[in-house]
């Protein structure tokens, strides 16, 4: 994929109008959790990082969301959203099981763990979870596919695009406080707003948006 | 951030927060448990707020209750969508039935002035023909109220909140000019405004509650786009930034991280108090008069929860009704792709309106239905993407480089009541050892009708605005009301006309439980306008010795 909004990185923005101080404790904290299971064991972390890469991938050279993480503090604050399907278990529940239960499927099918499948294997289980296609044991009663509805793509996903990396890579101003934006018509950007490529014109503009 | 959990409350000892102020304080009179007051209300959000400020202004003693913490704004909201989930009702709560929704950021609201502090500002009148959908049109129920007594309080709510709206409204019988001008159109809003020029339906700048101008202590929105994540700079017009400061300087108590688990009743069956959850321990706070104000949810909950001898079925329940009618509001939405640069995060994220809907009788389908320009930020948008479309992957990444392309409409529709759609309690409890709720949910017949007809217009509309790529959101739900409907009779309603219960002569309800309909438009401002006509209510009642 090219780079659609070339050398824009929305960190650039970290010390202008656009961040305020309460927003750089949020972000910096975010920046720092470290890439290593404070919650869950071996096994289960080697199982969430091969899924992370399955659901949100990030091949290129900027560094990675340590997504696999995100999720294991939430789990290890068991930081719930306010709901639950009643067809799942509770938060750290549903994904021990899920996480144990991709296990059981890859060796069932593969004779291998779910971590040490090859990028096609991989993915053909995880488009398997999501058409609720996986049920063994394992799952106990809960329908795979809830599992990977509400739990397993939504928490990664949502990791993944609360990433300044994810942000630099859309195009997407990123926070906004105090300073706000002006342009609102079509076709116009603040200049603290990504350019869009692909050119050197962009790319000059990109380089811009932390000195405005 | 520092878990809720582990937050002190800021409420207390004479003072209270300064929400206009970086670390400020304002006085703030207290009550000890001992006193009895003369309202203890629970929830401090669009019904609780509003209440608690107005009854305060009419000389009664009052003790509102939040759950969740009293943030100042400048200080507390990053510019963030995750971390401000801290704005939400995380805790846990089971979904079930045909049609499971989703709660939390969804619609839910834990802190002091509610969900108001999160909401999208969109500040709408109910079609006045929706407060007797029953007679007049066919579907639904009547509410006990006249629409022009509404109006009234319509026009008191939007002078309070300085609403920002067009200079002429096009739906609707007249009603005065807005206080402030409307907010600029973004690119999303003007897309959908020459959609809906093209396919022949009407449009309107949104009456938003964020001023356009400076009013107060609030400046005017710089247009961040992070309403529904709370307004870092105060120009949004919440129950936090209007109603609760009004409260307060009244002499109004506001207790902060303080969780209601029962209302208290007497052999006789009056309510003589609330017990609630505050720095670690159970405390009992005795009342003249107790105001359920928790939502649809935490409301109906906290009667269920407060059985006794003398209310076996809960409080305000002999009807059987208490939970039942739960409604939410299809938000079903369209979504396309622009040539142009739209970059949709920018202002306010629903900028235009169509009432069309909501005022054309000429349909196949029960109810009503707006249609507004949307503005999602990166983590929800790619929710859509994978709800809706089921992508993940590099399918998802590919798509979600978009994002600065993207319009979307969604739809607020009018769901219709059905006692089988309830609040019940689960045999789980919570951290505070109360049981926690159920939430079961199947669109009716008359609901599937109106999400077909909605998603056809907005792909037409979209359409003819010269969107392409075109797709379909089937699943979302926004807003709760029901489970303590108004009526006039006591076997079919659990409040009264007044919003009193009908079984517990000095228990009111006064948030979105009450509504008999949800009406085809957002319900904050329908809420704030019954708020201020309980107070009037109350106040006349006590006025003749009736209280």
């Amino acid at each position: 994929m090219a780079d659609r909004y070339p050398g824009y990185d929305v960190m650039a923005k970290r010390d202008t109008l656009s961040w305020d101080d309460v927003t750089r404790r949020v972000i910096d904290a975010r920046l720092a959790v470290v890439d290593e299971p404070t919650w869950l064991d071996a096994a289960a972390w080697r199982t969430l990082v091969a899924l992370c890469h399955g659901i949100m991938p990030q091949p290129g050279g900027t560094p990675r969301a340590p997504l696999a993480a995100y999720v294991d503090r939430a789990l290890a604050d068991d930081r719930r959203e306010g709901y639950r399907d009643a067809r799942l278990p509770p938060l750290r529940e549903a994904w021990t099981r899920g996480l144990a239960a991709l296990d059981t499927e890859a060796n069932a099918a593969r004779g291998t763990a779910f971590a040490d499948l090859d990028r096609a294997a991989r993915d053909g289980l995880i488009g398997a979870m999501q058409r609720g296609e996986l049920a063994s044991a394992a799952w106990g009663d809960m329908p795979s596919a809830v599992f990977f509805a509400d739990r397993a793509a939504h928490d990664i996903v949502r990791a993944y695009y609360a990433h300044p990396r994810a942000w630099s890579e859309i195009g997407y101003g990123g926070p906004a406080s105090q300073r706000g934006y002006v342009r609102l018509d079509a076709g116009k950007r603040d200049p603290w707003e990504a350019a869009e490529g692909p050119g050197d014109t962009a790319a000059r503009a990109n380089a811009r948006v932390g000195r405005v | 951030m520092t878990p809720i959990e582990e937050q002190s409350p800021r409420a207390a000892e004479g003072r209270a927060p300064d929400v206009f102020r970086s670390g400020g304080w304002t006085p703030m009179r207290c009550h000890p448990d001992g006193d009895t007051v003369d309202f203890a209300i629970v929830g401090t959000g669009a019904g609780g707020g509003t209440l608690a400020a107005r009854l305060a202004e009419m000389g009664f003693s009052v003790v509102a209750f939040d759950a969740g913490p009293f943030f100042r704004p400048l200080d507390d909201f990053a510019s963030d969508e995750e971390a401000q989930s801290q704005l939400y009702w995380n805790d846990e709560r089971i979904t079930d039935g045909a049609d499971p929704i989703k709660l939390g950021g969804n619609n839910s609201g834990k802190a002091v002035g509610g969900s108001t502090v999160h909401f999208a500002m969109v500040s709408l009148r109910f079609r006045p023909e929706h407060f007797k959908s029953r007679s007049r049109l066919g579907y639904g129920a009547d509410w006990p109220v006249d629409w022009r007594e509404m109006w009234g309080y319509y026009d008191q709510v939007e002078r309070a909140l300085s609403i920002s709206g067009p200079l002429t409204y096009p739906w609707g019988p007249p009603r005065p000019r807005y206080p402030y001008r409307p907010h600029p159109m973004n690119a999303c809003a003007q897309t959908m405004a020459v959609g809906c020029d093209r396919v022949g339906i009407g449009w309107s700048p949104m009456p938003l509650a964020t001023v356009s101008a400076p009013r107060g202590k609030s400046p005017p929105c710089v247009q961040r786009g992070f309403c529904r994540f709370g307004c870092s700079t105060n120009a949004k017009q919440s129950a936090l930034t209007v109603w609760i400061p009004r409260a307060l300087a009244a002499g109004a108590e506001i207790r902060d991280l303080a969780m209601v688990g029962r209302v208290e009743t007497d052999a006789s069956g009056r309510a003589t108090g609330v017990h609630y959850h505050r720095d670690g321990a159970w405390r009992f706070q005795k009342a003249r008069h107790v105001v359920a104000a928790g939502y649809a949810i935490e409301t109906p909950r906290l009667l269920l929860n407060s059985a006794s001898p003398q209310h076996p079925g809960g409080l305000a329940n002999s009807s059987g009704l208490v939970g039942r009618n739960l409604m939410t509001q299809p938000n079903q939405g369209v979504w396309g792709w622009m040539a142009d640069e739209i970059r949709f995060n920018k202002a306010p994220p629903n900028l235009c309106v169509s009432e069309h809907w909501n005022y054309c009788d000429d349909k196949d389908f029960p109810g009503g239905y707006t249609l507004m320009s949307q503005g999602p930020l990166p983590q929800e948008w790619a929710g859509v993407q994978l709800g809706a479309r089921g992508l993940w992957g590099e399918a998802l990444r590919r798509e979600m480089v978009e994002y600065n392309h993207q319009v979307g409409i969604k739809v607020v529709g009018e769901g219709l009541p059905s006692e089988d759609n309830c609040v019940t309690l689960t045999d789980e409890v919570d951290r505070y050892g109360l049981r926690i709720p159920r939430v079961t949910y199947g669109w009716t017949p008359g609901d599937k009708a109106l999400i077909e007809h909605s998603l056809q217009q907005m792909e037409a509309v979209l359409d003819a605005a010269g969107a392409t790529r075109l797709f379909r959101q089937t699943d979302d739900t926004n807003h709760l009301n029901g489970t303590a409907r108004m009526g006039d009779d006591p076997t079919t309603s659990v409040v009264d006309p007044d919003g009193r219960t009908w079984d517990v002569p000095n228990l009111w309800v006064c948030d979105g439980s009450i509504f008999p309909t949800t009406g085809g438009v957002n319900p904050s401002l329908t809420i704030q306008a019954m708020a201020l006509r309980t107070a009037d209510r109350i106040a006349a009642k006590a006025a003749r010795g009736e209280l």
